[in-house]
């Protein structure tokens, strides 16, 4: 933090210096410059504002008369019944296997690379891959999961279903949560490895006892932005089969087991249906889908954020 | 396991800190597995690259070359003008760079080299939030908001999907890539720098202009590469605000609907119950995927290049 240290605590010094040098004159064009920078941030700070009441108001019509409804019913072409459970539930389990998959072997390639990996071909050609597999659209994703767990595994998947599109997104995901988590094992100071060592903790106790402790804030502030990615993604689910009109079977619980080899849909296929269709109705139910769906993410992305800030000023 | 003074100094001292057969094995296996999940990226890539290519192939191999520069891009009837779709990709990336570029960067410069602490720490969340909005929420506010209140305002006879709505949408999207990645870089200009220009008797103005962002510039260079990747990558707000889901014509006016490779992919797997269609419709998917692929490949490895050639060493 030393370059904020300067600018702070030299400020005045520097402008008095400054104002000296000019001759007292009006510094004119660097006011106009600082007012465009400032500009900038403004619009683009509106814009969110703007998107969040417009969304807001929006679907307040369909959240305010008939919020249980809307969250217990399921998909329907009649405006006045549609609800988002079918969606929910398969966001849900969508999340569930991120969790399960890409948050161990994410954080396990994470603790190989930082922790293992001597600098060898091997892990400079893993650690340029994944930077290379981050950047890939997520859309391609979705081709590898059409490919790979529709057809080719179609016998393990179901096919089309909520299981597929959840390993797809889970390796979608898997990039990010790997690069995250690196660097906030990359941030444990080396003292502690060495102290462990020194009283003859083999690699993975020290690992195990001292370095994922400390960098368990980052690699959860990691793990839960890579969450709320895979809960707003839609692309890669159109192409590994979502259901973007009817969805039978009706309800069914949340948490049954038994629908993972199920046709399915997700929060956000069903906004993108809604959006598609020209009825006013549908625009209500649209931005209502949205608000439940940014809730949830926003949810995340801002305890993600809490949580790095707060570590980010105990460990100063 | 707490350790007797004489065990210590015993002979049985190397013993004990080179541990017991079964640490070490649980060492190894650990290891082994670990070794594994870092292996696991490079078999990733290795089917996404298997995926796209087995039936790009079979496309490449049995299409009709005339069909790729022919009437506009039709899946379904057998018209794969690929121009279109590229044409529409690189609209949408110019529209969403025209966007997201200034303002981006304007806020990076501001939050980097003119906010007071405290305003930077609240501000830098906000953006953070935006970061973090789905596509699909952008595609339905540029298609009900920016396109009805921005883009038929400018062009009233522009249809209410269209290439422009969808570019700016785009562009929200990219503004805190770009900013974030160009805050980091100017943040990591070693102050020395700014003191030394002050000391010269420099303004802000132009230390800022001529001193930070000339050092800092493999990393806003870097920035922009990786945004118009994202953007040319971005699939739903294409998708749901551009229209001309069942095919496009040729076009380069940005105030008609259009598709991007991305959404002309979405659209043909959402099409009907199943990839279908003409004898290649199902093939002309991987095609498409691949050159996309293709394309965001080569710009995050020149993203990386610039980075790794231009980046001065302090």
């Amino acid at each position: 933090m030393g370059v904020l240290a300067t600018i702070g605590d030299g400020r005045v010094t520097r402008d008095v210096v400054a104002r000296r040098l000019r001759g007292g004159k009006r510094d004119a064009s660097g006011t106009a410059f600082r007012a465009v920078l400032l500009a900038a941030l403004v619009v683009t700070l509106a814009v969110l504002a703007v998107l969040l009441v417009d969304v807001w108001t929006g679907g307040w019509s369909v959240l305010s008369t008939r919020f249980g409804d809307f969250i217990n019913g399921t998909l329907s072409s009649r405006a006045n019944r549609a609800g988002v459970f079918q969606g929910i539930r398969g966001s849900f389990w969508i999340a569930m296997f991120t969790i399960v998959l890409a948050f161990p072997l994410g954080i396990g390639a994470a603790i190989y690379l930082e922790e293992y990996a001597p600098n060898t071909r091997f892990s400079r050609i893993v650690d340029i891959n994944i930077r290379n597999l981050a950047g890939v659209p997520s859309v391609v994703y979705g081709i590898l999961g059409f490919a790979i767990f529709v057809k080719a595994l179609g016998g393990f998947t179901g096919g089309r279903t909520v299981m597929a599109a959840g390993i797809t997104l889970a390796i979608l995901v898997l990039p990010i949560v790997i690069i995250t988590s690196a660097e906030a094992i990359r941030a444990v100071p080396d003292n502690l490895r060495e102290a462990g060592f020194g009283v003859g903790a083999t690699r993975w106790e020290v690992i195990r006892h001292h370095v994922l402790p400390y960098a368990a804030p980052g690699i959860l502030t990691g793990t839960v932005l890579s969450l709320a990615r895979a809960l707003g993604e839609a692309a890669p689910l159109i192409l590994v089969g979502a259901t973007t009109d009817f969805l039978g079977g009706g309800k069914g619980s949340l948490v049954d087991i038994g629908q993972l080899t199920d046709r399915f849909t997700a929060l956000p296929i069903v906004i993108t249906t809604w959006a598609g269709r020209p009825q006013v109705e549908f625009r209500a139910l649209t931005s209502a889908a949205i608000v439940v769906l940014l809730a949830v993410v926003l949810l995340f992305n801002a305890a993600a954020i809490l949580l790095r800030n707060r570590y980010e000023k105990k460990r100063r | 396991m707490a350790l007797t003074v004489p065990q210590l100094l015993g002979p049985s001292l190397r013993e004990q800190l080179s541990g017991t057969s079964r640490r070490q094995r649980r060492e190894t296996v650990v290891k082994t597995a670990l070794r594994a999940s870092a292996a696991l990226s490079i078999l990733i890539s290795v089917l996404i690259v298997l995926s796209l290519v087995r039936e790009a192939w079979t496309f490449v191999s049995q299409v009709e070359w005339a069909t790729l520069l022919d009437d506009g891009w039709f899946p379904r009837r057998g018209l794969y003008d690929v121009r279109t779709l590229v044409v529409g990709s690189l609209i949408v990336a110019a529209i969403a760079m025209a966007v997201a570029a200034p303002l981006g960067l304007g806020a990076a410069v501001f939050l980097a080299e003119y906010a007071p602490p405290r305003l930077r720490r609240m501000l830098k969340p906000i953006l953070e939030v935006l970061a973090g909005i789905p596509s699909v929420v952008l595609g339905f506010f540029a298609l009900t908001w920016i396109s009805t209140e921005i883009v038929q305002r400018v062009q009233d006879d522009a249809p209410q999907s269209n290439l422009m709505a969808a570019g700016i949408g785009v562009g929200i999207l990219t503004i805190p890539l770009i900013a974030s990645i160009s805050e980091d870089a100017m943040r990591s200009v070693p102050s020395a720098l700014r003191e030394a220009s002050y000391g010269m008797g420099a303004r802000k103005l132009t230390t800022t202009v001529r001193v930070v962002i000339p050092a800092a510039v493999s990393g806003l260079v870097a920035a922009f590469i990786v945004a118009i990747s994202r953007a040319i990558g971005e699939t739903m707000v294409v998708f749901i605000a551009a229209g001309a889901t069942g095919g496009s014509l040729y076009t380069h006016d940005p105030f008609e609907p259009g598709q991007t490779m991305t959404a002309a992919m979405a659209a043909q797997a959402a099409g009907t119950d199943a990839v279908r269609g003409a004898a290649l419709t199902f093939q002309s998917l991987f095609f498409v995927g691949l050159l996309l692929f293709l394309i965001t490949l080569a710009l995050n490895v020149a993203a990386d290049r610039v980075v790794r050639r231009v980046r001065q060493k302090y």
